[in-house]
């Protein structure tokens, strides 16, 4: 078979296989997925409806038969030879490609400990299932990681009255993604909510009676979730000799150190102009990698540059951050209605905006921002602190000039 | 046809919108760049997002989740990860009032 294959059917490889036909691509499409599903979205696995996960597919079996996709269900693959241009399946299949890309996204960092193995894992439909299915019969759940998903499984148990508790090693909850000031917030909502956290603390083992921390007490639990982040699948490519890190190291194009291959989405580590390389993981960052990818897969040559932005639902809160705020940059905060913004300037440019408020009452300013920050431009902080300077005008007169 | 009175027209924002209740559905209420008014179903055709919360750029709308985008004139789906188009309503002005008809 030729044409290109792509590894990996999570949102990026999806999104990529589409993204190949819209720009023109005529060959052969072959999208190979180890779940045994079609492909369907991660963010609504957190967020169970009357105890019961929802599967929403991407996409139906349909679309994927109109685009003429050939999706190998239940198929992932085992071996890759650049230099003949093969991968080889669990199967025992070889595929032959022009093309390949490595959309193999992020598996959970496991933990290592004695009673390890009784931790439940989140990621795929399958693990969000199993937890959420022996939540009615906990008394009290211990949520060892206090990052993004910890923190918004702890939100989604507290409102079905689940006793819970959050272990992070770090000082304070949320510390690696999200901005110092609504860290605070959300741990102190948490807080009030009455999620009981055990900050730097690290987890000597697990057994029958719950979690035993390193100061040798113990938080009770019947059920205990794993949640300390995520590692880069990249055996594949570092088995077949292409260069990796922390992540399939590509450049701005998204092509990796091998010819004719491509990465994109959580496995990603992108060539970054100020130099380096960075990963992100967020559902945007897996769709606009993959239409960069394909459209380069199928001829383009364009620059990788989009700005990442992620949000993150709990309680009812809307939490959205968009840049990279970095804690040298100068912050300039705006009150807005029941939330607040928070933007972010390095040497007077806007490079980064986050806000936190009910809802998606925040959606549009961060929308806003994140055209501020492409238009490069340059606001004084009086106007970013008064919430009566309007973005949409800001960016108008931005573009005016 | 019946019209449901929703608000003043300078309850809106130019360029802006606002969510709109009524009976047990939800819609969202426009106001064009020249004051033109639109009424649309009020959750975006990919997953149950209130797109009154989005932002609104000429005749376009944007879900404030997933960044589906829709001409709020006409229903139509401009962009990914929407794909169905939204429902449309007629809606006017009358006597500095917005209505609109849901029948």
């Amino acid at each position: 078979m030729d044409g290109i294959v792509i590894i990996g059917a999570g949102e990026c490889g999806t999104r990529a296989a589409f993204a190949l036909r819209e720009a023109g691509y005529s060959g052969a499409v072959t999208l190979v997925g180890a779940e045994p599903h079609l492909p369907y979205e991660r963010p609504p696995l957190s967020k169970p409806m009357n105890g019961a996960v929802e599967m929403k597919l991407i996409c139906a079996k349909e679309a994927l038969e109109a685009a003429a996709i050939n999706y190998l269900q239940g198929s992932s693959a085992s071996k890759l030879d650049a230099d003949a241009g093969t991968v080889t399946l669990s199967d025992g299949r070889v595929l032959s490609y022009e093309k390949l890309l490595l959309a193999t996204g992020a598996r959970p960092r496991r933990l290592a400990c004695p009673g390890a193995e009784r931790a439940l894992e989140f990621r795929t439909h399958a693990q969000a299932e199993a937890i959420f299915a022996r939540v009615g019969a906990a008394q009290a759940v211990a949520i060892i990681g206090g990052g993004l998903i910890g923190m918004e499984v702890a939100s989604v148990l507290r409102e079905k009255d689940v006793d819970v508790s959050v272990i992070e090693a770090a000082q304070k909850p949320l510390g690696r993604a999200v901005p110092q000031r609504f860290a605070d917030r959300l741990h102190a909502r948490h807080v009030a909510e009455g999620v009981h956290f055990h900050l730097d603390r690290g987890v000597v083992a697990i057994d029958n009676d719950g979690v035993i921390l390193a100061d040798g007490s113990t938080v009770p639990a019947d059920l205990v979730v794993s949640a300390i982040g995520v590692l880069p699948e990249i055996d594949l490519a570092e088995a077949a000799g292409l260069a990796t890190g922390d992540g399939i190291l590509t450049d701005t194009f998204l092509r990796t150190s091998a010819p004719e291959i491509f990465a994109a989405g959580d496995c990603a580590a992108v060539a970054q102009p100020g130099g380096g390389h960075a990963r992100f993981e967020s559902w945007r960052n897996a769709r606009t990698q993959a239409g960069t990818a394909a459209r380069n897969m199928a001829g383009a040559a364009e620059v990788f540059n989009a700005i990442p932005w992620f949000w993150s639902d709990q309680y009812d809160l809307g939490l959205q951050v968009v840049g990279l705020p970095q804690p040298w940059h100068q912050s300039v905060v705006r009150s807005i209605g029941d939330g607040e913004l928070e933007f972010y300037l390095d040497d007077g440019r806007l490079v980064a905006a986050a806000g936190l408020g009910i809802g998606n009452s925040v959606a549009k300013d961060i929308k806003l921002s994140e055209m501020l920050i492409a238009a490069g431009v340059r606001p004084g902080s009086e106007a970013l602190a008064d919430p009566d300077m309007n973005l949409k005008a800001l960016l108008k007169s931005t573009r005016a000039a | 046809m019946t019209w449901v009175s929703v608000c003043k027209l300078d309850d809106i924002e130019q360029e802006g919108a606002i969510r709109f209740d009524h009976g047990s559905r939800t819609y969202a209420i426009y106001r064009g760049p020249d004051d033109s008014v639109y009424c649309t179903a009020g959750l975006c055709t990919h997953e149950a997002i209130h797109l009154a919360d989005g932002l609104v750029m000429d005749f376009e709308v944007e879900c404030p989740k997933h960044s589906g985008a829709f001409d709020y004139r006409t229903g139509e789906a401009l962009r990914l990860p929407a794909c169905e188009n939204l429902k449309t309503y007629p809606a006017e002005v009358f006597d500095g009032e917005i209505r609109v008809a849901l029948g």
